[in-house]
């Protein structure tokens, strides 16, 4: 592995119908780091994970993982390379309790690998992750059935869901997006401990201060393009970027 | 010979496209498969016939009233059942079955009130026109012209329907877009039964159209809604253009294997056609369907 | 004058709300509450053979057959999320293997049946896979047709018998053999279902069926799995249809019939959609009724239609899920 990074992508794009979504966009990530993409509603960012994690196919360009060529692999199979990915509308298994949630992803072949097929009780192990992430263990919460549960919870339970399959990267949609002040300070200790193991996360976010504490280095999204790319503040001044980006919000707030 | 399966493929085009056109105008406008399709088709010969026969009517007086009743049967099948069930589609599947069910079988039963349904293989409805001709060399009567005739008439009409009329730009509207044609002030429901009521009568003029050429059978129901629904699915669910080009491929195909292997080929070209269409573009010819419901 | 104004309030037995998840039973009473309705299910199919007269024992084995389908049916609707509309596909691939093996190569049905059941439930697996990619109503449609198209294509081919079908086949050896063996493998494939339902396979299933695209994400082919869920289902459907064959010791194009499509759906739509038990109960009612009915010819087929449609528009919930809730919970009539 050389000093590109963990994961690669090389103008990549894709349009859909008529509209390019996202236009030779390249990025790497690299091992360790929480790397920021931020950029206004349309920009394409959301295409871009489902790009990098097969849900869609690319029309040109290429992703690379570990230098290996990871395009056109279906989505499965790239999550169980590690790289897992949370989804921006929020896909519990409704029927499910919150804990037998976690089930789908501890039997995914990967974990079967990893842990040699000796992972234990699996019920168990999906408690402890839950814990980890914020579930009271002896309150009800993760025995309900997760169409009752409210929203930070399936929040938590979309992140639990990627650390169940001990991932290398963790792309994170939105995750703060519509979460309370307090719940995010409970949530970003999870990210940092993640880190702290050596997961490299990658960050899709519109909560831009609860972001910036956390990230080492941010890439500006706009229309379908890459806009900035560097460390927070420094990107955060430039004037393109606040056109792009404070413009929209300025509006919103107008509206 | 060439010029035969052209004219013929033609003929069983347009029967296929007269067959699934009235399906895909309800599914299209209110996501309603509605399985009672070849039922309401098999109800209109029937009652064709009943009222030449046993009513004594003039034949195209029997035609339009049959049609009122198909289209208010139509109707009274979304208020009545599927109004209920809507957006379940396994229930709105199974529902509109049984009712196909319901009217099929009914038509064979016997001697319950006085009732007399089908017996015996005599249910003929007679060809508008008598005779034959022969164009290019082809022997060919008039009612399978005159099907070609109705097949476009009937889809040019319906294609001027839906682009110009009120009521048919508001059909397109819930379509395309339930939930914004829903806050411009298009009723759905209303939509929906318009749809139904359209489509059960187009399923009767097919039948009517189409009957002449051979008997009224309560099997027909079934292979009617066969036909129907591996046209759409071929074609894509609700796609108009996709139905026309499919009802091609598919007529065409029939006749092509009819010619090269015999008759009863056609309907394992029909199993063909379908699985290799799945297997290379599982939403159909020109369906078009989500590739992923999360906005960018 | 005063107006009192009630309404019903309905409440949990507290037991049901301990046995949510993890629970031990300590007195008779929990446990018998607990074993009660299971038991009575597993007498009362035993039992029944014996109390019926034998025009009825034989009704007693068809419905049999229903209730494994729609056994199939509910597990495939409403735990994977594939509305398979063609059990007939099952029920002929099943039937017509184990016929053809009894009939060219005279084996008994002992091990007919067996073969039957695994090579039927490979077949109808292999052709239900190309529409495992399908979603929903897409998914409905093509397994309705396939079942019709195999008739078709029987016919194209004039093989097996062709329309007039192959009769003469083994029988079993008396109608106890018959009831029994159909019964156990009611109850069997019953309770395997239902405990495999909550086993890891069957959370996947079930993940699959409320979102396809987060199992994806969890690393987890899904084609696999509805695949294996089909081979399932097909399982449980093939046995029923080579059983038929030897019941009736006929086979021929109407083992494809419309009726092992539609009945079984009618029968899990009135048992209760996603109970399991629902669909297998609805069987032993709705047979039995539309035999005491076959005086009136095609009347029993729109009579059970209006059921159908009764209940999946006025009562969709069905008798098994309204029963349970019954059993679970007290009412009781509350002032306001």
């Amino acid at each position: 592995m050389g000093d590109e990074g963990l994961l690669q992508v090389r103008d990549i794009s894709k349009s859909f119908g008529g509209v390019k979504a996202v236009k030779d966009v390249s990025l790497s990530l690299i091992k360790g780091e929480i790397l920021g993409i931020i950029g206004p509603n349309g920009s394409g960012k959301t295409t871009l994970v489902n790009l990098i994690t097969g849900f869609v196919k690319p029309d040109a360009g290429e992703v690379l993982f570990k230098d290996r060529k990871i395009t056109g692999l279906q989505a499965h199979k790239i999550a169980n390379l590690g790289i897992t990915r949370t989804f921006q509308i929020m896909r519990p298994y409704h029927s499910l309790s919150a804990f037998k949630n976690l089930i789908v992803p501890l039997n995914s072949p990967r974990v079967r690998r990893t842990t040699g097929g000796r992972l234990g009780d699996r019920d168990a192990v999906a408690m402890d992750i839950l814990e980890e992430i914020g579930f009271e263990r002896d309150a009800y919460v993760p025995y309900k059935t997760a169409s009752s549960l409210p929203l930070g919870y399936l929040k938590r339970l979309e992140l639990a869901r990627c650390i169940a399959m001990r991932p290398e990267i963790i792309i994170c949609d939105e995750i703060f997006s519509g979460l309370s002040m307090a719940e995010i300070a409970t949530m970003v200790p999870v990210l940092e401990k993640l880190e702290m193991e050596g997961i490299t996360i990658m960050m899709i976010e519109h909560r831009l201060r609860e972001l910036f504490r956390l990230v080492n280095r941010v890439i500006v999204m706009n229309f379908g393009e890459v806009l900035a790319e560097g460390i927070p503040r420094e990107v955060m001044e430039r004037q393109d970027v606040r056109e792009a980006y404070l413009g929209t919000e300025v509006d919103s707030v107008r509206d | 010979m060439d010029i035969h399966i052209l004219i013929y493929g033609t003929v069983n085009s347009v029967i296929f496209a007269l067959i699934a056109v009235g399906f895909t105008l309800v599914y299209g406008v209110s996501r309603l498969p509605n399985f009672a399709h070849g039922a309401l088709y098999v109800l209109v010969g029937f009652l064709t016939w009943s009222f030449i026969h046993d009513l004594k009517m003039n034949y195209p007086v029997a035609i339009i009233l049959s049609l009122i009743i198909s289209a208010f049967l139509g109707a009274i099948i979304y208020r009545l059942v599927l109004i209920r069930l809507r957006g379940m589609a396994t229930s709105e599947i199974i529902a509109s079955f049984a009712v196909s069910l319901i009217i099929l079988e009914g038509l064979r039963m016997q001697g319950i009130g006085g009732f007399k349904g089908f017996i015996g293989p005599f249910y003929i409805l007679p060809p508008f026109i008598e005779g034959k001709m022969r164009i290019l060399g082809v022997l060919i009567d008039f009612q399978r012209l005159i099907i070609i005739g109705g097949g476009l008439a009937v889809v040019s009409l319906l294609w001027l329907f839906t682009h110009h009329t009120r009521i048919g730009l508001s059909l397109r509207g819930i379509a395309q877009d339930e939930r914004a044609a829903l806050m411009l002030g298009i009723d759905s429901d209303r939509a929906a039964v318009i749809a139904l009521s359209i489509g059960s009568a187009l399923a009767g003029l097919a039948a009517v159209i189409i009957l002449p050429l051979g008997n009224v059978t309560a099997e027909a129901g079934y292979r009617v809604l066969i036909y129907a629904l591996a046209v759409c699915i071929i074609g894509g669910l609700g796609s108009w253009a996709g139905t026309v080009l499919a009802s091609f491929v598919l007529g065409f195909a029939m006749i092509v294997s009819t010619a090269l292997f015999g008759a009863v080929w056609e309907s394992v070209v029909l199993v063909g056609a379908i699985i290799l269409i799945l297997i290379l573009r599982p939403s159909g010819l020109l369906g078009k369907q989500k590739e992923l419901e999360e906005r960018v | 004058m005063v107006i009192e104004e009630t309404r019903r309030k309905r409440l949990d037995r507290g037991i049901k709300v301990r046995t949510e998840s993890l629970y031990a039973l300590s007195t008779w009473r929990e446990m018998a509450y607990m074993i009660l309705p299971r038991l009575t299910l597993i007498l009362g199919l035993f039992i029944l053979p014996l109390v019926l007269s034998m025009y009825w024992q034989r009704v007693l084995c068809s419905a049999g057959i229903y209730a494994l389908l729609a056994l199939g049916f509910d597990f495939l609707a409403e735990y994977v999320g594939l509305v398979c509309l063609g059990g007939a596909l099952f029920i002929g691939s099943g039937g017509y293997i184990s016929g053809i093996l009894n009939a060219y190569l005279d084996w008994p049905p002992m091990l007919t049946i067996p073969i039957a059941t695994l090579g039927g439930s490979v077949i109808s697996t292999l052709i239900l896979l190309p529409c495992l990619r399908l979603r929903g109503i897409y998914f409905a449609i093509v397994s309705f047709m396939l079942p019709l198209l195999a008739v078709y294509i029987i016919i194209a081919l004039n093989v097996f018998g062709g329309t007039e079908g192959i009769s003469a086949l083994d029988t079993f050896p008396n109608i106890w053999v018959e009831q029994y063996i159909i019964l156990g493998a009611v109850i069997f494939s019953l309770f395997a279902i239902r405990r495999l339902v909550n086993k890891d396979i069957g959370l996947i299933f079930r993940g699959i069926m409320d979102n396809d695209q987060a199992v994806k994400a969890s690393g987890i082919n899904i084609t696999s799995y509805k695949t294996k869920a089909v081979f399932i289902a097909s399982i449980i459907g093939c046995f029923g249809g080579a059983y038929l064959s030897h019941l009736y010791s006929w086979l021929g194009i109407s083992l494809f019939a419309m009726d092992f499509s539609i009945v079984p759906i009618a029968a899990s739509v009135m048992g209760g959609m996603g109970t399991l038990v629902g669909p297998v109960v609805g069987a032993f009612i709705l047979t039995p009724m539309s035999e005491a009915l076959r005086g009136f010819g095609q009347l029993r087929v729109v009579l059970y239609c209006l059921i159908l449609i009764g209940f999946i528009v006025y009562k969709p919930e069905g008798l098994m899920n309204y029963l349970q809730r019954k059993y679970h919970q007290f009412e009781y009539w509350e002032r306001v």
